[in-house]
């Protein structure tokens, strides 16, 4: 199948490969997928306790190309911002961004999962309560 | 297509190398330049029975019948020409299934068959038939016990490959007939992947019906052949394509002329020079394979080695996605068991039969070494597989997980 541009960049020059302390007060981990369904994506988030912003992500992702494109930009894009903002990301945001066909909208989505279990992860860790209803992951 | 920025290839490597020669294979110079006068000059209908140009064609259909028998041990007058294997499988369970009706309608096949055999079997279970599917061991053979069990007085067939078209897994064909010879049951092989590569003989081997296609032994693609037994039992076809009554009456349409000229060059060559090629293609496989073994841990070969393809290399790199794998490696044209590119985002079917988990069947790749490949291109491959492996599971939460001793199959996954 051909891949736009943008995955296989995210392919080949990955963006924030790695992995964060999971203990650590201030990180949020988030692992979604199953291995037999041929995705697994690991995204963390380190929140700054004085800003409450995001300074840094990593992921690292088992999947096919579109997965790990999906989750290397995951990581660009929460970045800099907000715990709000960054649950504002929408999977269909990550499907313009990377023009991904049809069948590789799963990948996306995974994304956005893996961003709000994160993210959940880091409020449980913090006693932050959710505003909205708990968010769970849409499967 | 991308080269990757490798610009230092090594001498006798050129960019895209061609490893999937159980998909298809190029055509022979020598097929293609045996072909050659039969579009143009030599252009008649083999079944033209009044002049010379008919005359020229059925000459030279014949010959190819005779080379064609010569390789695998059959008369001609048993081979029938078709468009390729899916038609002759197609041919050979239906014709055998309508002719004798009467006398049964169980049919006994394997799970990991080609989906040539799998899905004319299940359109056959729709008409009344009924279909026992043997399962495959961990090392891709079927039990022969199991295919005992399975025959009853209703059994009129038993079609089972001779080689996997994924795993190479070659099955004890010879046994098999065996047993359906004792209990006068037609064996039907689709023998697609394993004639011109091993030695394949229908009186050794047993078998009554065989599928045989051009393109996968360095032929054209839209032709193939049919061998019907005519003796020791005589079997017989009921026709699935009704017109002219060529091919015996077993299958009408002017008869393919170049392409069955290239079928027959094919069986020629083969005949000729299998010994040393089959040696050469386990020679390049075994450095493939030894040399990936060399560098990485937790790699799975899928079917036993001891009954296999000489070209063949089925493995699994666990933690790694087989789809991210092509892509990482693509500048080698090789095939995947996952299938994630499809809507059903299914694992290999065949990997499944052999009891591999779905993530181990979504990590695997089907190398398939043939005649135009050398060492030079092995060696580069093996590197660009190994780098490509050793990145992805630097990547992979899953080798992470592995290397700091967590249990995969024991995790609660999100997503189930």
């Amino acid at each position: 199948m051909a891949y736009s541009d943008k995955v296989l960049d995210h392919y080949t020059n990955p963006r924030n490969v790695g992995s964060l302390d999971k203990n650590a007060q201030e990180v949020g981990t988030g692992l979604v997928g199953a291995p037999e369904c041929g995705d697994v994506m690991k995204l963390q988030i380190k929140v700054n306790p004085e800003t409450n912003l995001i300074e840094d992500a990593k992921f690292k992702t088992f999947g096919c190309g579109s997965a790990i494109a999906s989750s290397s930009l995951a990581t660009e894009w929460v970045k800099g911002k907000s715990v709000d903002e960054a649950l504002a990301i929408k999977n269909t945001d990550i499907v313009r961004e990377l023009s991904l066909p049809p069948v590789k909208i799963h990948c996306s989505v995974l994304a956005e999962d893996a961003i709000r279990a994160a993210i959940t992860d880091w409020k449980k860790k913090n006693g932050v309560a959710s505003e909205q209803p708990a968010e769970k992951a849409a499967h | 297509m991308s080269t990757n920025g490798h610009g230092n290839l090594p001498p006798g490597v050129k960019l895209p190398i061609y490893m999937d020669n159980h998909a298809t294979t190029p055509v022979d110079p020598r097929v293609l330049e045996e072909m050659m006068p039969f579009f143009t000059g030599k252009f008649g209908n083999a079944a033209s029975r009044n002049h010379e140009f008919g005359w020229e064609a059925e000459a030279a259909v014949e010959q190819a019948r005779e080379r064609i028998a010569k390789l695998v041990g059959a008369t001609s007058k048993e081979i029938i020409f078709t468009s390729g294997a899916t038609e002759s499988d197609n041919l050979a369970i239906k014709g055998v299934a309508e002719m004798y009706r009467e006398k049964g309608n169980h049919i006994i096949t394997v799970v990991d068959e080609h989906k040539a055999v799998l899905d004319t079997c299940k359109r056959l279970e729709k008409y009344g038939y009924r279909v026992t599917y043997l399962p495959v061991q961990k090392d891709g053979l079927i039990d022969l016990e199991d295919l005992k069990r399975a025959m009853d007085d209703k059994t009129i067939l038993v079609t089972i490959m001779y080689a996997n078209n994924e795993i190479g897994v070659i099955q004890p064909v010879a046994e098999i007939g065996k047993l359906c010879h004792e209990k006068g049951v037609i064996f039907h092989s689709d023998a697609t992947q394993a004639v011109g590569k091993v030695p394949v003989n229908v009186i050794k081997d047993n078998i009554d019906v065989m599928s045989i296609s051009a393109h996968k032994m360095y032929g054209p693609k839209g032709v193939g052949a049919l061998y019907v037994r005519r003796k020791n039992p005589r079997v017989q076809l009921a026709a699935q394509m009704d017109g002219g009554g060529h091919e015996r009456g077993m299958r009408s349409g002017t008869l393919n002329v170049p392409g069955i000229v290239g079928l027959g060059k094919c069986c020629d060559i083969a005949l000729n020079e299998m010994p040393q090629e089959s040696c050469k293609l386990a020679g390049l496989r075994n450095r493939l394979k030894d040399k990936i073994f060399a560098e990485l841990d937790e790699v799975y070969i899928n079917g036993t080695m001891e009954h296999r393809l000489p070209g063949n290399l089925n493995i699994s790199f666990a933690y790694v996605e087989g789809e991210s794998l092509l892509m990482g490696i693509n500048d080698i044209a090789v095939s995947s068991g996952s299938a994630c590119t499809s809507a059903t985002l299914e694992p290999s079917y065949v990997l499944k039969a052999l009891g591999a988990g779905d993530d181990l069947a979504h990590s695997s790749i089907r190398f398939g070494l043939g005649r135009f490949n050398t060492e030079a291109e092995v060696d580069y491959v093996a590197a660009r597989v190994i780098e490509t492996v050793k990145r992805l599971r630097e990547l992979s939460p899953l080798y992470e997980m592995a290397k700091e001793g967590v249990d995969l199959k024991k995790v609660k996954w999100a997503a189930e």
